[in-house]
């Protein structure tokens, strides 16, 4: 749907809920909501991104398809926040990368991991490639220090400046919000309220996910995503400290920080990703937005890949295997972190830049009615 | 629903009707031990009746919990009851129903339906009811659910047609076709006559074909029609329905509460006479809100607008539809379609006619009228800000009162005054015994969820016997 005419629908539907309110009990979409007359542009990108799709209200509504109102909340916000993601993200010119996200993603994974192949083969060769590898700077033998450290730095810093790009611009466009100063509350209050994904609650009952009944299991397969995500940061983060202030080199020992961390975050990244694609793969079309959903299976399949085979190569470290292992692993890490500004990823930073209108507006709109 | 799997020896309780009265009758009635049946005429996405419109249920309770701010004792909610009935209820079943709602907040929630703070939208009853987590709807689906999961049959898109009772026994159920349904007991639970334009042009005329149905198309009253027909004794007003001021331009059916529009305090009503009718300021909208749908009835052409200034917007809750809007009185009129130098006339009047005082929407405050006629007694303001604003106006009805009679078992009584042997009635077919007028927020939901549940368990007792 070309972006006024979203706009309009959102516009359609948000006023159509605003008389209702009936779900109001549900997440911070309604409370916000009900602070608004009009929805312009602005309101629904910013509604849109408070919005986790638990998809309680779409149940839960007597305006639902078949109605002729025709209200479907979960899929608009969908649509919408895909539109956000296009439109905030840097450079322009990759905006397109949204529009079928699954096939870029794809592509874009099995270029880094031919391109390392390639390399591997090319400066390694495949005697070193294929041989056993023990001790200390194992991984360095296939491939150089240099190389698995200075392109990952320079991709994480592009990304990390995108997506902060794309939140700075969600903020100006959103700045009309009623809502007052922002302060080191407003930060605190959203993040309490991501890292509890609170509104994957749905008011107390849980998700409508896959389906019309209610349940937690999107809300703690989420957490094992995000938490193993963190743990395995925490591991790689540990591993360069070793190796760069102490001296370490990898691979390390199995009872080490490193990979203690980054084998819980890898089990955790590993059920959490598979379970989620499973419940996609049973959930209700009808309040999805089938881009957007593509979009969630790349990035999850990403992500399950790149776990997967780092658990691969934590298991076969000490083999001849170790070396094509490291390179599957290298190409699909460097898939997820050259995507990661343009693919699923992006909804951390726009959810949590809304969480923080939303603290914001919220003690506004208390302080008011006080 | 093939017809196998609806083995009628199999039934000992059909519930016909599958909204709040009805799935209650059906969960009780299952959990009693008896073998249950539900037939409901709509599919199963807009199953429920006018229960998928509904919000809040109000009930009896001695304090305040998470979910109310304080206490509703009987004593006060069977005055609330008198008051708007003008004391014309059946005692009886009317303390009956007030003393049992007190174990509903539990009893609901045993059966999956989940409650929700009191929040912005819900303020003004907070005390005395109770909001269903995501609303009627919801509460719908929860009852489904552990319905369905207890083991109770349902079928949707099953309507039947006509009732065969005899010396006040149910003998069967029939729809279309072949369809035949035969029980043990049988629970009327499907509900009133508003959605029957046809009906209701018996006691209103043509003036019906002008009114909007709040709720679903499918509460056409077929078994309330059926029970009448064989002998049930009529209780409760026939020309009554509880009708309020809607945006003109809601959809016909089903439209539910985001059409109704809360502006008539904060400006005038004219009909399209350009003819103002009633005290707007009469009295606070949510106990006025019941009266205009009766009122605009009235009114050539059953239309009235709303006509207000860039002051009164903010003062009510917005409205799906949004307002005609324009830059001076005359051109308001003309877009919409009244005569301009009368609705000139009639703001002008008006205008002259409002009293300073100090403008307080919470409070029946001193802005009012003098020498006006009828007068505008409370949160009266020149109309004079532009841009103005008017909204078309048109009856709205949300239910019937006319009703079978029933007794304390529910029980259907028939017009030689004998209760019926295995005939049960719940909810809007029978809620005319307590509500003959009026109108109780929540206080539908209170008598079909007490009499739902006296009705299946009672329905039960009968199957086994």
């Amino acid at each position: 749907m070309p972006q006024a005419d979203l706009v309009k629908e959102g516009a359609r539907q948000m006023t159509i809920c605003n008389a209702c309110r009936y779900c109001e009990g549900y997440c911070a979409v309604f409370p916000a909501m009900e602070l608004r007359r009009t929805f312009g542009k602005a309101d629904l990108v910013y509604l849109a991104n408070l919005c986790f799709d638990c998809r309680d209200c779409y149940y839960a509504c007597q305006y639902a398809p078949p109605h002729e109102f025709a209200i479907n909340i979960p899929k608009l916000m969908a649509e919408l926040r895909r539109e956000t993601y296009r439109e905030f993200t840097w450079p322009g010119a990759f905006a397109p990368l949204f529009n079928r996200n699954a096939r870029a993603v794809a592509a874009i994974t099995a270029s880094a991991l031919a391109l390392i192949a390639v390399f591997v083969l090319v400066f390694t060769g495949p005697a070193a490639l294929f041989a056993t590898h023990l001790g200390e700077g194992a991984f360095y033998r296939v491939v150089p220090y240099a190389a698995m450290t200075v392109p990952p730095l320079l991709v994480s810093i592009y990304g990390l400046a995108v997506l902060v790009a794309g939140a700075l611009r969600f903020w100006r466009e959103t700045a009309g919000a009623p809502g007052g100063s922002v302060g080191p509350a407003a930060f605190l209050c959203a993040a309490r309220d991501a890292l509890g994904l609170v509104y994957l609650r749905g008011g107390g009952a849980g998700c409508n996910y896959p389906g019309a009944g209610f349940s937690a299991s999107r809300r703690w397969l989420h957490h094992l995503v995000f938490y193993g995500f963190l743990l395995d940061f925490a591991s790689t983060s540990v591993a360069a400290f070793y190796d760069h202030f102490l001296g370490w080199q990898a691979p390390y020992p199995f009872w080490s920080w490193p990979v203690v961390l980054g084998t819980a975050g890898g089990v955790g990244l590993m059920i959490g990703t598979a379970g989620l694609l499973y419940l996609k793969w049973k959930s209700d079309p009808e309040p999805s937005d089938r881009p957007m959903v593509d979009m969630d299976v790349a990035f999850l399949v990403l992500l399950f890949l790149t776990s997967v085979t780092g658990m691969a190569l934590l298991a076969f470290r000490e083999t001849p295997a170790m070396g094509t292992l490291l390179a599957i692993h290298l190409g699909a890490v460097a898939g997820f972190f050259l995507t990661l500004p343009y693919g699923k990823f992006a909804h951390a930073v726009y959810r949590y830049a809304a969480l923080i209108r939303y603290a914001a507006e919220e003690r506004e709109a208390r302080r008011e009615a006080n | 629903m093939p017809m196998d799997s609806l083995e009628a020896s199999a039934v000992d309780v059909l519930v016909i009707g599958g909204g709040n009265a009805g799935l209650c009758a059906a969960i009780t009635a299952r959990r009693a031990g008896a073998r249950v049946l539900l037939l409901e005429s709509a599919t199963k996405h807009l199953r429920g009746g006018n229960s998928r419109h509904t919000r809040d249920i109000r009930y009896m309770h001695r304090g305040a919990t998470e979910y109310v701010t304080g206490s509703y004792p009987e004593a006060e909610f069977w005055e609330d009851l008198r008051q708007v009935t003008g004391g014309d209820t059946n005692e009886r079943l009317a303390l009956q129903v007030i003393r049992s709602s007190e174990d509903l907040a539990s009893w609901m929630q045993t059966q999956g339906v989940r409650w929700q703070k009191p929040l912005r939208g819900t303020l003004h009853l907070a005390r005395t009811n109770l909001f269903m987590l995501g609303g009627g709807k919801a509460m719908v689906n929860a009852y489904y659910e552990t319905a369905l999961a207890l083991g109770v049959k349902v079928a949707y898109q099953c309507e039947v047609r006509e009732l065969d009772i005899r010396d006040g026994r149910f003998v069967a159920a029939r729809g279309g076709a072949a369809e035949e349904f035969r029980a043990r007991a049988l629970v009327v639970a499907a509900g009133g006559f508003e959605a029957n334009i046809s009906w209701l042009k018996e006691y209103w005329g043509e003036a019906a074909e002008n009114f909007v149905i709040r709720g679903t198309p499918y509460n056409q009253g077929r078994m309330l029609k059926e029970l009448l027909r064989c002998g049930a004794k009529p209780t409760g007003n026939p020309r009554g329905c509880h009708a309020v001021a809607l945006d003109a331009r809601a959809p016909k059916f089903d439209g539910g509460i985001v059409t109704r529009l809360d502006s008539v305090p904060f400006g005038i009503v004219v009909n399209n006479k350009v003819e103002r009718f009633y005290d707007e300021g009469e009295d606070f909208w949510p106990k006025r809100y019941a009266i205009w749908g009766g009122l605009i009835a009235r009114q050539p052409d059953q239309i009235a607008y709303s006509i207000l200034d860039a002051k009164a917007l903010p003062c009510f809750m917005p409205s799906v539809f949004p307002p005609v809007e324009a830059g001076s009185i005359p051109e308001l009129a003309a877009a919409l379609a009244l005569d301009p130098e009368k609705l000139t006339a009639v703001v002008e009047r008006y205008n002259r006619a409002v009293r300073p005082g100090t403008f307080n929407p919470a409070v029946l405050d001193d802005c009012r009228t003098e020498g006006l006629e009828p007068p505008k007694s409370h949160w009266a303001r020149p109309i004079d800000t532009p841009p103005f604003y008017g909204y078309p106006l048109r009856p709205g009805i949300t239910f019937t009162y006319l009703g079978v009679a029933v007794d304390e078992r529910a029980r259907v009584i028939f017009q030689d005054e004998r209760p019926a042997q295995n005939v049960f009635a719940a909810g809007e077919v029978m809620a005319g015994n307590i509500l003959t007028q009026g109108y109780l927020a929540g206080f539908g939901l209170t008598i079909g969820a007490v009499f739902g549940r006296i009705a299946g368990q009672e329905a039960a007792r009968c199957a086994a016997s």
